[in-house]
């Protein structure tokens, strides 16, 4: 007699959840067809590690100025030294270890902006959602007057009236972007609530908390990785604008929105202030971007979708 | 349908009482608004005077008031730069900042949809990868470094266009280009990702179980249900491009209220911000509006249900 | 009395990330003009899918059929309905073989007027102008007895409910007098005192109209006032095909069996627990060697898990793809 196990049909109700060992070989089978998500993780590991290993990478203090080598054209240049890979800036300060370190501003920025915006948007979406009516409606309204608003604009306004600290960023950023999870946090606990599955729960007795960690944090995850990823991309092109304009870090301290500014100045003399910077940016966004992309085609239909 | 217009407007002006009132309490988040809008070597003599003059020393309530009446017949006080009236100094470079946006988002439109559309009608085919890998360029360029580094090819290397100012009609274009890019991106995602799902909606099955020709299931049944969600993600972007012009405007000195932004905030001019602030929200909300009433035009659920 | 469908091993699989779904596997059936045929299963048996597959309205990836004829004795000549391109297959679609589905609420177009869906398929199959079609789309309205047609028309779905939108999927698979209606659950989605409406409205068109109705669903009790012959599909292949009544009276196969038993009685005398089928229906990820039903059955016996059980004769018009003779309660020794 063969012993084939009787599987139940994937979307009958008495389905069984998904193993562990499952969903792992379901994800590495999603990651070898859909290379991107590879690729993309890849390049923000890179950074990642760029930005941990610093000091192991970058030979030049990117802090020290050498006016007397200011200016100097990448290595591979006429002009250039193999000690200056990138080339210095007008104050002599080595453009590669800058670059490098700039990885941590923006990675810090990145990481610390979204994990406020993540905790902040959850519990406020969270509460509204939850307790729906006038509560909710209460919340939302201002979050929608955020959600409406030229951001670009009010974040350049508040940063003005703040100055110049990383702190500040990340709070600005923290605060400014939370309204976004709030939203998204704010829909999954309405629909996850109106759900067969939690309504027969409450009518079982469960309690709230019960519920909450039971049925709704695991179904707020997916979206919200996804979202946090993008997020944090946005978190960094909005640290380099602000740097750009003068209203991030400290000049000092080695950001690419600083470097930016800095190197726009001097655009067509010696363009490669801009460029690597620039660069940098861009690869660490594409990244972030890819990997956004693949996490939300692995964490979202996955957990709705219905086989047939 | 007209109820659910008046319910939008009236959420329109209360969003709009928020923006004021954000604005107002900016100023004082450090405490004294002075000690933004002053040198810090200001003698105690001229920061009274200027305390004085501002109406900073009156009751917070009266100064809120007075901000929100004359926020509504549009009175925001003196530019401190510039020492006439704010409002009508933002104003002035309104038509500047409408035209970038608006070329801006024809570009972003005329590159956008159509791969796109061609993005979700062949998902996977060579032309998809191609829209794809474009629109995560889009996504992943910072626009102010793109800004300069088109100056540098275009402008200064080139020479095919100036590279300041608004002064010929072709001034136009890189930084219409450049603000347009982050923009086409998002509109190709969209478009892509909704001609996606409106080919997998059961309506079009039953189209094709009439044995419609391709090209009427395609033109009747899903372009109009691609388009109306459309309107909305380009009303939006819109809206974003007029408000989020700074960079591009500082970049390229372009007259608009981006630049004016940029040198208000250079000047701790924050009467100024301030009615830049207000304004461009004004604006962005009216465009929000407008489009809300298009898409309540162009779908029959709305326009005609309750 | 002549066939007018024949489908011969039609087989029809998913490629997923899951693995290979296999929906149908070898599904034969013939069709006579006129002639009612139902169709049961439950959810997954592979009976919707194989009607769509007829008509190619199968999503193609993930989904390819395989294998198999269907061919159609068509009043314009005879052709294999899998074998047709697509410019010949959106001749046959709405013109000769009608589809109506399952939800109401999802299957026309939300922002179109009720009155022009109907009506484009008139333009496309038989070459009327816009006022003609807008004309014999009036009279249809009527037919499928939806009151006040000229407002009617220019109606959206949105303003209709479920019953009265699934009138206009009938009109609009019948408005070209097509020879085959393929109704997949139509009742399904409706309130029960709607079913029946829906019903007898089709028995109208189809007395009225001559027109051959294949009648796909999973409720029993709505096959006996409506079918000439049954079908029953189990993990996507046929099990049983019956007239009628010879189902009801004497089921060949222990599925059709407990299905019967499975249907709540107004006649019961006693009250009594409904009576369910032990398990769930396999999972079509693992092609099977042996009969499908072989996990649920009580008569199952070693030949079961052999061998997949082919249609066996019971009775004239009547076979089972059983192993079992239930009716002597003996295996088979063939």
């Amino acid at each position: 007699m063969e012993s084939s196990a009787l599987t139940p049909k994937a979307d009958s109700q008495l389905a069984v959840q998904p193993t562990l060992k499952g969903r792992l070989s379901y994800l590495g089978r999603l990651l070898w067809r859909d290379q991107s998500g590879v690729i993309g993780l890849f390049m923000f590991s890179l950074v990642m590690l760029a930005a941990t290993l610093a000091p192991l990478i970058a030979a030049q203090d990117p802090l020290a100025q050498q006016l007397s080598n200011s200016k100097m054209p990448p290595a591979w240049q006429t002009g250039g030294s193999w000690d200056h890979l990138f080339g210095t800036d007008s104050l002599g300060r080595d453009m590669f270890s800058r670059t490098i370190y700039g990885a941590r501003v923006s990675l810090t920025v990145g990481f610390f902006g979204v994990l406020i915006a993540t905790v902040l948007g959850m519990v406020i979406g969270s509460i509204a959602g939850y307790f729906g009516g006038r509560i909710d409606a209460l919340i939302m309204g201002p979050i929608s007057l955020i959600l409406s608003m030229p951001y670009l604009l009010f974040v350049v306004f508040i940063a003005a009236i703040l100055g110049r600290s990383l702190l500040n960023v990340i709070l600005i950023f923290g605060i400014t972007d939370s309204p976004i999870f709030a939203r998204v946090t704010r829909g999954e606990v309405l629909r996850i609530r109106e759900s067969a599955y939690v309504e027969s729960a409450i009518s079982a007795g469960a309690r709230w908390g019960r519920i909450i960690f039971d049925h709704i944090v695991p179904n707020l995850i997916g979206p919200l990785i996804t979202l946090a990823t993008f997020e944090m991309s946005a978190m960094i092109f909005y640290e380099a604008g602000l740097g750009f304009l003068g209203l991030s870090v400290p000049p000092s301290v080695p950001s690419w929105g600083n470097m930016l500014a800095e190197g726009r100045k001097y655009l067509s003399s010696n363009p490669w202030l801009t460029t690597f910077p620039g660069l940098a940016i861009m690869f660490t966004s594409m990244g972030m971007n890819l990997a956004g992309d693949w996490l939300r085609d692995v964490l979202d239909p996955r957990l709705r979708r219905s086989r047939k | 349908m007209l109820r659910y217009f008046v319910s939008k407007l009236a959420l329109s002006i209360l969003l709009l009482i928020g923006v004021l009132a954000l604005s107002f309490f900016m100023l004082r988040v450090t405490g004294d608004p002075v000690s933004l809008m002053l040198p810090r070597e200001a003698s105690p003599e001229e920061v009274a005077a200027f305390r004085e003059v501002m109406g900073f020393n009156r009751p917070l309530g009266v100064q809120f008031w007075d901000f929100i009446t004359g926020a509504a017949v549009g009175d925001f006080g003196n530019s401190l730069h510039y020492g006439s009236p704010a409002l009508p100094m933002v104003l002035q470079r309104l038509p500047a900042t409408v035209e970038l946006a608006s070329v801006g988002l024809l570009m972003a439109v005329i590159v956008g949809i159509p791969l796109g559309l061609a993005g979700g009608l062949n998902p996977g085919s060579v032309l998809d990868s191609i829209g794809r890998f474009f629109g995560l360029l889009g996504q992943s360029t910072p626009n102010f470094w793109l800004g300069l580094i088109l100056i540098l090819v275009f402008a200064v290397r080139l020479r095919w266009f100036p590279a300041f100012g608004r002064d010929e009609p072709k001034s136009v274009i890189l930084p219409a280009f450049v603000l347009g890019l982050a923009v086409s991106s998002q509109i190709l995602r969209m478009t892509r990702s909704t001609v996606l799902e409106v080919r997998g909606e059961d309506y079009i099955r039953t189209a094709q179980s009439k044995g419609l020709h391709p090209r009427t299931i395609y033109l009747k049944h899903v372009l109009r249900n691609v388009t109306i969600p459309l309107v909305s993600v380009i009303g939006v972007q819109f809206g974003y491009m007029l408000g989020g012009s700074i960079y591009i405007e500082t970049i390229y000195a372009w007259p608009g209220m981006g630049q004016l932004l940029q040198q208000a905030i250079g000047w701790r001019d924050f009467p100024l911000v301030q009615a830049l602030a207000v304004f461009t929200s004004v604006v962005v909300l009216a465009l929000n509006l407008v489009t809300d009433l298009a898409y309540t035009l162009l779908d029959p659920r709305i326009r005609y249900g309750k | 009395m002549s066939p007018i469908l024949e489908v011969r091993d039609l087989v029809t699989k998913f490629y997923t990330l899951d693995g290979v779904v296999n929906a149908v596997n070898g599904v034969s059936f013939s069709l006579e003009e006129g002639e009612t045929l139902a169709i049961v299963g439950e959810s997954g048996s592979g009976k919707s899918v194989s009607m769509m597959s007829l008509l190619g309205l199968i999503p193609s990836p993930p989904g390819r059929i395989e294998g198999g004829q269907a061919l159609f004795h068509g009043v314009h000549g005879t052709c294999d309905l899998l074998k047709l391109s697509t410019k010949e297959l959106n001749e046959v679609r709405g013109g000769q073989i009608g589809f109506v589905f399952q939800d109401p609420q999802t299957s026309l177009n939300p922002i179109l007027k009720i009155g022009d869906q109907i009506s484009e398929t008139l333009v496309r199959h038989l070459d009327m102008n816009q006022s003609q079609a807008r004309a014999r789309t009036m009279d249809l309205l009527g037919e499928v007895g939806i009151p006040d047609p000229q407002l009617r028309y220019n109606n959206y779905p949105f303003e209709f409910s479920g019953g009265m939108r699934q009138r206009v999927m009938i009109a609009i698979a019948v408005a070209c007098n097509p020879q085959i209606v393929i109704a997949d659950e139509p009742t399904t989605a409706l309130d029960v005192t709607i079913q029946n409406q829906v019903v007898n409205l089709f028995k109208q068109l189809r007395d009225k109209l001559g027109i051959a109705i294949i009648w796909v669903t999973h409720d029993l009790g709505v096959v006996a006032g409506l079918a000439e012959r049954v079908l029953v599909y189990y993990g996507g292949r046929v099990v049983e095909s019956a007239l009628v009544d010879d189902l009801y009276e004497h089921p060949a196969h222990p599925y059709t069996l407990g299905l019967l038993k499975a249907l709540p009685r107004l006649d019961a005398r006693e009250s009594r627990r409904l009576v369910s089928i032990e398990g769930t229906p396999p999972d079509l990820l693992t092609p099977l060697r042996h009969c499908p039903f072989a996990w649920r059955c009580t008569h199952v016996f070693e030949r079961c898990w052999q061998a997949i059980p082919p249609l066996y004769p019971v009775e004239a018009n009547h076979r089972t793809a059983c192993f079992y003779n239930l009716e002597k309660d003996i295996v088979r020794d063939d």
